[in-house]
């Protein structure tokens, strides 16, 4: 299908494209476009204009900062999965970003487009939400830092404001001792995932010490899985990590649709929780 | 100048002899590489959307957003006047002339076959159906002129669910009401067999609707001069098509012209008469200029036609020792809201093959015809054979599982032996040859079934979380379709003949042409093969034109595994034609007798001497013609048709090992064998192709895909986001092999391998995830087994 | 209408495009180059697959002024001087493509797979290709080709 008309601009800078966007609250910013494009062939979306932030300078690269790192908005999936400041600062991101779509959709699809376009079905946020990274918004007023549990608000819905743009994303970096992985649920390679778990997991003397986990459509935003995580600290492997992952979906909301009902979502959300721990803790 | 010429003609037939291979060598059976493949694989196609012509313009449809309701009002002037608009139309705009989209195949006496315009008029009844179109200089702005079309419905209710159909308050879709046909058949003393039987199985499957998804969308670009037509549409079927077109037009047959160029796939998704194909033509015609349309992957996906959708209740009577003594079934098959081309004739090339490979003394068959408000099904692979396939494997794992008995086991209790051939079936079949055991015993020890069967025990002793199970499927199918006087007998429209032929060209080269439309089937290099050996012509001297009722005149184009059975053995008939001039040809030129001459390695020498004319030389007689037999034309060229005297019968043994984990209830294929018997087989590299490619499509019906609708009739998977089809990352390598029974219904001894793969496939994975959780309390899981089903079914079971 | 400057298939060309205008209709309507076809409206199917500055991107899924100042190579720009590329022969050799139709993008994504990892496994082409549909191979022969196209190919860098 096609494009319903827009207008277009390539702004030369982040103050530009904000501008741009604070002038047209119908604009919408084009990052990979590996989201956005299939919904404006659809015709499910109708922007007066879009903001092409893609190749802003400002916005792409992975940066080792020390105690975190920071990747711009506009790093591919394929820059992320490539990067070695990554793959050793925040090994879960690049083990997730691996999953999303295929290769050639990663070669366009960016790390902030992912974010800001925030569906609980896409396998970035749910990372970003369990390790606890800070979302980095641009604006004409200067840069803002949001929390991501702040950031995911509603379904496709984030905590930027009109005129905002996603600048990029600070990981926190875990420490020796921690433990990652990502497990996705799909029935085909390239399909959504029906449930996706993000585990960090931190052991100390043959137990969980501390456990981060991020699911992936459980709501209409990405959750923490708060009441396993508390019940995993000092949880020994084996019966007791089994319990507490039993957890997993409490205080969530599933979605239905066609691939699953609410209940079987709540049901492998314990199971791929388990999994995902029990893999992150080294012990599968 | 004469010559010159032929100096040059005679060195072009000596260079032609030396850079051939040795003639000595068959063609058939050989793996030739494919002449097709070139184009494709450098990006030169032709492609519908790929062509144009001067001024060519652009079609969309405005489609229901409704299933069902009255249409009581479309406004197109909003799009007239937009920039590029060239024109706008309604249904009722061509309400005069755009006749009903035909129904090849009325089934029964019974049959209602309700009117069906291409584009809706006063009611629509599937989400999809066309109700106003625009016509454009490019696509962009005839996709934008769209939205401005306004159209007001006044909603009538859905019928979604065929059982609800059939009750007596159901909402009809038609004014006739919800059933289309009825259709029963009996053999033997069925209440008999089931009387007193010792075992019965009773059981209820069913065949979810499928989305054919040929690779390539439907395309159609038409165009006039005024005086005549040419249409240019990715079908299988020009030839049916132009038939068709000109009887639903009242255009003069001889005025149009149908071509199918490259087409993308079909699985008889093509083997349809559209709306958009009428609609395109006499868009044409009306506006005296080309259009052409393509359709966008949701688009098809609501409005290509569906397959499969059928209820089957299957009963089936044995004795202890799992003898089967009869077979009871009673189908539902969803129409879809229209009859298309063979829509209520898909249920029903299944009717004889339920009792598939199996002798029994009973049977007895029932199909009820269902209108709902839901997209027409029709043909997709294996039509009606998949189905019966599936239904009859399933009750055997379900025989064998009631008695105790390994699934082979009961199977080989049952089935015809190799010395029983030909084996008149309780369904009126006689299938002429084939060997089960001897494929079975080939798959299973392909398949390693008895580690396997080890395996399965040591898991299920330790209460393994992944559980692993194996699956059966012993299938034959009809195809090669198909005698002319049985389709006749079945009511079908046409016949099942198929046109091919050969003319020498005077170099020595070879145009053969066929009436058969391959769109990935290959035909140009297994025709090529045939011709070869026929003629004793290089393979690289002969070309295959098809595809284009100018040129290939005569056809009856490409379904149902008829191609090679029916089309290859009449281009094979139309060589020994042209053997038989060339042989009077040449017993003129070397002044003997036409028996005292031997045809070898293309060319006809006089017994016992050196003295021989070569088919080229010969070929280049003809053509100066100085020298001919008395009466004789300047040609050596022959055209010939066949109709088989009865379908045939490919068969085998499939085997799949699936893992299941119980815990998720997600379904990896562990491995699979397929142990194909599709008699003589022309090119081993494309039989192995259509196995694999076949078997996929099983697998996916067993796994993945569905077509769902909601309670409003709302089509739910109109992406490939929804409706899922399996890359290679989720499919196992497919271990193949073949066993060689040949046919005896046509002199190439061949049985067709187009839909084998995909009949077959279905069961093997359905049983072998039964079987894995059948210790479990699962007997069956619903298709496609997801897992949600699987688990589900694990749930249900209590485990 | 913005004006842009891309290279296809070695070729400069200067357009004025809709911004809305796909990659891939400017490929196919403006430029001719129709030996990449659509297959779908979601990114899905993977027949449209195109290199762009040298990695497989899926060109229904890239606006034309996306891709300005880039460089475009499709399946009619692979081979050179006349002969195919060692990967379109490998897949005529394997009997790799039957319909064709998404013959063209596989072979994109599967040249662009062997730059990450020349001697592939079964599994990892299996992967990698699992943005692109097929409908008639079952997926089989096509990995057999890419694992002779990659040894061809690794062959051919040793040669040279």
């Amino acid at each position: 299908m096609i494009p319903a008309q827009f207008d277009y601009v390539r702004p030369g800078s982040l103050a530009e494209a904000c501008a741009e966007l604070a002038a047209d609250e119908d604009a919408k910013v084009l990052a990979g476009g590996q989201s956005l494009l299939p919904l404006l062939r659809l015709r499910l979306a109708y922007p007066s204009k879009l903001v092409d932030v893609g190749r802003l300078p400002e916005l792409s690269g992975v940066h080792d900062r020390g105690d975190h790192v920071y990747i711009g908005a506009m790093t591919t999936h394929d820059e992320v999965i490539r990067s070695a400041v990554v793959t050793e600062g925040c090994p879960l991101l690049a083990l997730a970003t691996a999953t999303v779509a295929d290769p050639a959709v990663r070669h366009r699809g960016t790390l902030g487009g992912s974010l800001a376009h925030a569906d609980p079905a896409g396998d970035l946020p749910a990372v970003v939400l369990a390790l606890d990274g800070v979302l980095v918004a641009g604006s004409e007023e200067g840069e803002r830092e949001i929390p991501a549990a702040e950031f995911f608000v509603d379904y496709l819905e984030t905590a930027l404001r009109p005129g905002e743009v996603l600048a990029g994303v600070k990981i926190p970096k875990l420490g020796p001792g921690w433990g990652f992985h990502y497990e996705k649920f799909h029935r085909t390679a390239q399909a959504w995932a029906i449930v996706g778990v993000a585990a960090a997991v931190r052991r100390a003397d043959g137990a969980i010490a501390e456990a981060r986990i991020g699911l992936t459509n459980m709501g209409a935003t990405p959750l923490r899985a708060a009441a396993a995580e508390s019940a995993l600290r000092g949880a020994e492997l084996g019966d007791q990590v089994r319990q507490a992952c039993e957890m997993a979906d409490e205080g969530t909301s599933p979605p239905a649709d066609l691939h699953a009902q609410p209940d079987y979502r709540r049901h492998l959300a314990r199971v791929l929780t388990r999994r995902a721990v029990l893999a992150a803790a080294g012990s599968p | 100048m004469s010559e010159i010429d032929v100096g040059v003609v005679a060195e072009q037939i000596a260079e032609s002899d030396q850079i051939s291979e040795p003639s000595g060598a068959p063609e058939l059976g050989r793996p030739r590489r494919r002449k097709e493949d070139g184009r494709l694989l450098t990006g030169r196609t032709r492609w519908t959307d790929n062509l144009s012509r001067p001024g060519l313009l652009y079609v969309t449809f405005l489609r229901s957003p409704m299933a069902h309701a009255r249409i009581t009002r479309v406004d197109v002037s909003g799009a007239i006047g937009l920039p590029g608009v060239v024109a706008a139309f309604s249904g009722r705009d061509f309400a005069d002339e755009q006749g009903s989209l035909p129904c090849g195949w009325p089934v029964s006496e019974d049959i209602v076959i309700p009117d069906h315009p291409p584009m809706a008029v006063s009611e629509v009844r599937y989400v999809g159906e066309a109700v106003a179109c625009v016509v454009a200089t490019d696509r962009y702005r005839a996709a934008d002129a769209l939205e401005a079309i306004d159209v007001e419905y006044e909603p009538l209710p859905a019928v979604v669910d065929m059982r609800e159909a059939l009750s007596p308050d159901s909402p009809k879709v038609h004014p006739e009401g919800n059933k289309a046909f009825s259709v029963k058949i009996e053999s033997g003393d069925v209440e008999a067999a089931f009387r007193d039987a010792p075992v019965v199985i009773d059981r209820t499957y069913v065949q979810q609707r499928l989305i054919p998804t040929a690779m390539e969308p439907r395309a159609v670009m038409a165009e006039t001069d005024g005086d005549s037509y040419t249409v240019w549409s990715a079908t299988q079927i020009p030839h049916i098509l132009r038939v068709m077109l000109a009887v639903i037009t009242g255009i003069p047959e001889h005025k149009i012209r149908v071509i199918a160029p490259d087409v993308g796939g079909g699985f008889g998704s093509k083997l349809q008469v559209t709306a958009e194909e009428v609609l395109c033509l006499l868009l044409a015609r009306r506006l005296g200029k080309p259009v052409k349309w393509t359709e966008s992957r949701s688009e098809g996906n609501m409005t290509v036609h569906h397959g499969r959708d059928q209820i089957q209740h299957v009963r089936l009577a044995a004795d202890a020792d799992g003898r089967i003594r009869g077979l009871r079934v009673d189908l539902l098959a969803d129409m879809g809201a229209y009859l298309m081309l063979v829509t209520p004739g898909v249920p029903l090339l299944g009717a004889a093959l339920f009792n598939a490979i199996y002798k029994m003394d009973a049977y007895e068959f029932g199909c009820t015809g269902v209108f709902t408000t839901k997209m027409p099904t029709d043909a997709y692979r294996g039509a009606g054979r998949p189905e019966a396939t599936f239904a009859i494997e399933r009750t055997m794992d379900e025989l064998a599982a009631e008695l105790g008995l390994d699934p082979m086991e009961v199977r080989r209790r049952n089935w015809i032996r190799h010395d029983e051939f030909p084996y008149t079936t309780v369904s009126g079949l006689t299938y002429d040859s084939g060997n089960y055991e001897a494929a079975t015993d080939r798959a299973m020890a392909l398949f390693g079934y008895d580690k396997l069967r080890a395996e399965q025990a040591d898991r299920r002793d330790r209460g393994d979380p992944v559980q692993l199970g194996i699956g059966v499927s012993t299938y034959t199918e009809m195809c090669g379709l198909a005698p002319s006087r049985l389709l006749g007998e079945a009511r079908y429209a046409v016949g099942g003949w198929e046109h091919g032929s050969v003319r020498m060209l005077p170099t020595g080269k070879v145009e053969v042409i066929t009436g058969t439309s391959p769109h990935g089937q290959g035909h140009v290099t297994s025709w090529s093969q045939i011709v070869s050996d026929a003629l004793g012509v290089p393979f690289d001297d002969v070309t295959v034109l098809h595809g284009d009722t100018a040129v290939a005149h005569k056809g009856m184009d490409t379904y149902g595994s008829r191609s090679l059975v029916v089309g290859g053995v009449a281009v094979l008939k139309a060589c020994e034609k042209v053997k038989e001039k060339a042989r009077r040809l040449a017993a003129h030129l070397l002044e003997c007798s036409p028996d005292d001459l031997e045809f070898h390695a293309g060319a006809f020498q006089v017994k016992g001497t050196e003295q021989r004319k070569t088919i080229q030389e010969l070929a280049y007689a003809a053509f100066t013609a100085h020298d001919l037999p008395e009466g004789a034309e300047a040609r050596l060229d022959s055209d010939a048709t066949f109709d088989p005297e009865n379908y045939s019968f490919p068969h085998g043994t499939h085997l799949c090992a699936v893992e299941v984990d119980t815990e998720t209830g997600m379904v990896k294929i562990r491995s699979y064998v397929a142990v194909d018997d599709v008699g003589r087989v022309v090119n081993p590299l494309i039989v192995e192709g259509q196995v694999h490619g076949g078997i996929a499509q099983g697998v996916a019906q067993a796994l993945f895909e569905e077509a769902v609708y909601d309670a409003d009739g709302n089509l739910l998977t109109t992406t490939m986001a929804d409706y899922l089809l399996p890359s290679a990352a989720d499919l196992p390598a497919f271990v193949t092999d073949r066993t060689e029974t040949p046919a005896t219904s046509n002199p190439l001894g061949v049985k067709g391998v187009g839909e084998a793969g995909t009949i077959a496939s279905t069961p093997a994975v359905v049983n072998a995830v039964v079987d894995a959780l059948r210790p479990f309390g699962v007997a069956d899981v619903r298709m496609p087994c997801t897992p949600e089903r699987v688990w589900r079914a694990l749930e249900g079971a209590g485990r | 209408m913005p004006r842009i400057t891309v290279t296809v298939d070695g070729i400069t060309y200067e357009e004025d495009v809709e911004p809305r205008l796909l990659l891939v209709h400017l490929l196919r309507d403006r430029l001719g180059k129709t030996g990449t076809p659509v297959g779908c409206d979601t990114s899905n199917c993977g027949a449209c697959t195109v290199m762009l500055d040298g990695r497989s991107v899926k060109s229904c899924s890239v606006l034309a002024v996306q891709a300005d100042g880039c460089d475009v190579v499709t399946i009619e720009g692979l081979g050179a001087g006349g002969s195919m590329h060692p990967m379109q022969r490998a897949f005529h050799e394997e009997h790799a493509l039957q319909c064709g139709y998404c013959t063209p993008g596989m072979v994109m994504a599967a040249i662009d797979l062997l730059r990450d990892d020349p001697d592939p496994s079964e599994e990892a082409i299996r992967h990698g290709l699992e943005g692109n549909l097929c409908r008639c191979t079952g997926y089989c022969n096509i990995v057999r080709a890419v694992r002779r196209g990659a040894q061809e190919m690794g062959q051919a860098v040793k040669t040279s």
